[in-house]
């Protein structure tokens, strides 16, 4: 019982870091029809500009909304100077992407070795916290609420504010949010800032629970990916929903049967491909 | 007899928006038909629904009696349909030939060899330039796209269609953006084609391409508001309601 | 002119091991194995329009097999080559059929996951892959009883193949059903119309790109006699996808003579700066903004203007 205690939280807090990770992506492609390859790099990144900022402002917190913000502007620059002129070029722009991911997983190397890094969780959160009988790190918990803060936020950014309309517009039927004068390209930039804000504060609260190591980019994106295709592109409740049903399927069958665990994640994807192309709450593109 | 093509409750919807709205039609073998109806009537949704391009939402269609909704667009082209698109499409890169070359390999066995050199089958070449012959750019058969004009790109993309020896050929604008004179040539091939191929065509001027058709159906909001032979459907009041916007 | 110039370049070929030295004939060897895999992604990426970064996925599959059918069941590499063959294929099977569901980035993002789920599995099942330490005591075959342990042995044994498999490629590509491909490339709902089954063309022409990516693979494991999970790593596949794409995706030249540049770079710069994966970064940067047809036509672009003159 304990066990499946355990691992169902460990689930849970897995879940809410992809959903980090995921909803930038789901946003930037879903919006702006771009598979940001970066993502991965950006989480990581994030985590690595998490580790300096704790050695000079040992809080977690702060660190994770400067991480976030360096990386947002990163990723504004990355937007504007290279991802802009590209327009058009779908291909191009995930090339261009992919090159920068390589950059950037090489840059963190230089500047902080190659060995694993871990952040410490705030010391008020580091005491285990009593759940159904079972001892849980309480850090993990918080991680939990953040993310379910996060998503909320997402939402009411999504449904009751004008940008949120304008981003909805534009997912659902791009050429006709143009027509009625949306200004498409701030809102690109706006966009991909928040996907990049949202990955990188996600890799520093990831920190205490996965380390920042080189390598973390190539392990998150394709959980990320998976997350989008079993979700649906645009989606922030697939994206929700999806992170969870991944990290559940991912924490158990690491657990249950390691050696295969990244097989046992294909059968989701495979099972979403085949009969729901779109994914779970996908759109229908028009 | 089976007619040629029939559609019976056609429907497609939009996103709730209903473009093919209970669309039924029979047309019989040999008949020149002419669709009409004003911009965003639904002209050619009913042609995407007909070759399969689009899925319907309900009704069915038959080509032949067979029943066809469910098959794929490959599969319809089988069958002995053929269609013209209203913006060109053709293959951009390359000749000509290569097009109508295209055209063929589209029934051909060969097109799954994956081994001989394409540009040895002589006899597929001569027949592809044999049919751009008979809407007269057999002259211009090694051109390559870029370089035709528009008004010999539409003759392109009817010799493709052609090419398909079909039983059931659908025109979708084929007289759009043409000068009078293109329009002509056009009009003259296609009286032309041989009666054993039945012919729908989408116009959206009723006068041009009146004197093509036995009968007409006109459309409108994606309903069939009517149907009937020239005289019937020019004489019909609500024929030019449907254009003035009284409907 | 034209003859004069492949006919000196085809004699180079044949008789560089006589004075190349042990390294550069090695190196070689190497841009045959990468050549071939660039040429068989190119099938994919330039004649179908199909970009995938999976590739990698081919490569890692045939050699572990191999790989793993020698050491673990002593079968000798007459007959593990064509199971690893075999097998690579079906999964190639299998993941086109996947990954064709849909098409541009959805497609791209599918071989993309696939393929990583691949790696990720070639790192835990560490029962049978050895995990982090990869799989080694690896020999080469040696057909007809002669050895390919020599450099000078392997590189015709290499280029004899690769010139095979990029002969058969070039008939493909010549065929009615290369053209067919061009044409679902270019105008796929126009094809449908016209009677090609456009899914079936696509998923024929990733299975058969699949194989040739496995027999590159063999080639590989069979070069290096070591495998490990980071040849199936996203960096592997984005290497070849530079090869097929600076070299000017959609020539049967252009992915050689890419994957060449993109190997003597690799090489070079590994001796010099460890950042490889920078440069490559850096490389596909400018190569989109700079150069995105390639090399390859790039060069004709400008041999036909200096001829013009």
């Amino acid at each position: 019982m304990q066990f499946w205690i355990i691992q169902t939280l460990n689930s849970l807090s897995l879940g809410g870091l992809l959903f980090l990770l995921a909803a930038g992506f789901s946003l930037i492609f879903g919006l702006m029809r771009i598979a940001n390859l970066t993502h991965g790099s950006l989480f990581m990144i994030g985590a690595y500009v998490g580790v300096t900022i704790l050695r000079l402002v040992p809080n977690l917190w702060l660190a994770a909304l400067l991480g976030g913000l360096a990386v947002a502007i990163f990723g504004g620059l990355l937007e504007r100077l290279l991802l802009r002129p590209l327009a058009g070029n779908a291909l191009g722009q995930v090339l261009v992407t992919l090159g920068i991911s390589f950059i950037v997983a090489d840059f963190c190397l230089i500047v902080w070795g190659g060995d694993p890094i871990p952040l410490s969780a705030p010391s008020y959160l580091q005491k285990p916290l009593l759940v159904g009988g079972v001892a849980f790190p309480a850090y993990r918990l918080v991680v939990l609420a953040i993310a379910i803060v996060t998503a909320i936020g997402l939402h009411a950014l999504m449904e009751w504010t004008r940008i949120g309309a304008m981003i909805r517009a534009g997912v659902d039927d791009m050429p006709m949010a143009r027509a009625v004068g949306i200004p498409v390209s701030r809102l690109f930039t706006f966009v991909f800032c928040l996907g990049a804000a949202l990955a990188g504060a996600g890799g520093v609260i990831a920190g205490p629970i996965m380390s920042a190591y080189p390598g973390l980019d190539a392990d998150m994106l394709p959980l990320a990916l998976i997350v989008v295709i079993l979700g649906g592109v645009g989606s922030l409740l697939g994206a929700f929903v999806g992170s969870f049903i991944i990290a559940v399927i991912y924490t158990f069958g690491s657990v249950l049967l390691p050696d295969l665990a990244y097989v046992i994640l294909f059968l989701p994807m495979i099972a979403v491909i085949a009969y729901r192309p779109r994914g779970l709450f996908g759109r229908q593109p028009s | 007899m089976n007619p040629a093509l029939q559609i019976h409750g056609l429907k497609k919807a939009f996103g709730g928006l209903p473009a093919t709205n209970n669309v039924s039609l029979d047309v019989p073998a040999g008949e020149r038909r002419l669709i009409i109806g004003p911009n965003g009537a639904g002209k050619t949704t009913l042609f995407n629904l007909i070759t399969g391009a689009l899925r319907a939402d309900a009704g069915a269609i038959r080509l032949f009696g067979e029943e066809i909704t469910r098959l794929a667009p490959h599969q319809r082209a089988h069958r002995g349909l053929a269609r013209t698109y209203q913006i060109i499409t053709l293959f951009p890169r390359d000749t000509l030939e290569h097009n109508v070359v295209l055209s063929l390999l589209g029934l051909a066995k060969s097109r799954w060899n994956a081994f001989r050199a394409l540009r040895t089958d002589t006899v597929l070449h001569e027949e592809a330039r044999r049919i751009l012959g008979l809407v007269g750019l057999g002259e211009r058969a090694a051109r390559p796209i870029g370089e035709v004009s528009y008004g010999e790109k539409r003759r392109v993309e009817i010799a493709m269609a052609l090419a398909q020896r079909p039983k059931v050929l659908l025109l979708d604008e084929p007289l759009a953006g043409l000068s009078r004179e293109e329009r002509a040539g056009i009009k003259t091939l296609i009286h032309g084609i041989a009666r054993d191929v039945t012919v729908i065509m989408i116009e959206h001027d009723m006068d041009t391409a009146l004197d093509l058709a036995d009968r007409v159906t006109v459309l409108h909001y994606g309903k069939v508001i009517v149907e009937g032979t020239r005289t019937e459907v020019v004489a019909d009041p609500r024929t030019r309601e449907v254009y003035l916007g009284n409907a | 002119m034209k003859w004069l110039a492949w006919g000196a370049l085809a004699l180079l070929v044949a008789v560089f091991p006589l004075f190349g030295g042990d390294f550069y004939v090695n190196l070689a060897s190497q841009i045959f194995i990468a050549a071939l895999f660039a040429a068989s992604l190119n099938l994919l990426v330039g004649y179908g329009g199909l970009v995938s970064l999976g590739h990698a996925a081919w490569i890692g599959l045939a050699a572990y097999t191999s790989a793993w059918l020698y050491l673990r069941l002593g079968l000798p590499h007459l007959a593990n080559a064509p199971i690893a063959l075999i097998l690579t294929t079906l999964v190639a099977a299998l993941f086109g059929w996947i990954a064709l569901h849909a098409s541009g980035l959805g497609f791209l993002m599918i071989t993309l996951a696939l393929a990583q789920v691949l790696w990720g599995t070639a790192y835990r099942w560490a029962s049978v892959t050895n995990g982090d330490n990869g799989l080694s005591g690896l020999t080469r075959p040696a057909p007809f009883g002669m050895s390919l342990d020599k450099p000078a042995a392997f590189y015709y044994f290499t280029l004899a193949i690769a010139i095979v498999a990029l002969w058969l490629m070039a008939r493909f590509v010549a065929s009615p059903f290369g053209a067919a491909l061009r044409g679902t490339r270019d105008e796929p709902r126009r094809m449908a119309a016209l009677g090609h089954n456009v899914w079936l063309v696509r998923w024929i022409t990733f299975v058969y790109s699949g194989f040739w990516g496995a027999v590159a693979g063999l080639l590989y494991v069979y070069y290096h006699k070591y495998v490990h999970p980071t040849t199936l790593s996203l960096q592997s596949s984005a290497e070849a996808l530079l090869g097929v794409i600076a070299g000017g995706a959609g020539t049967l030249a252009g992915p050689v003579v890419g994957a060449a540049i993109v190997l003597i770079l690799k090489n070079y710069v590994s001796a010099y700066f460890e950042r490889w994966n920078m440069l490559l970064g850096l490389v596909f940067v400018l190569i989109v903004i700079f150069m995105p047809d390639g090399v390859v036509p790039g060069l004709r672009r400008a041999w036909v203007r200096l001829r013009a003159k």
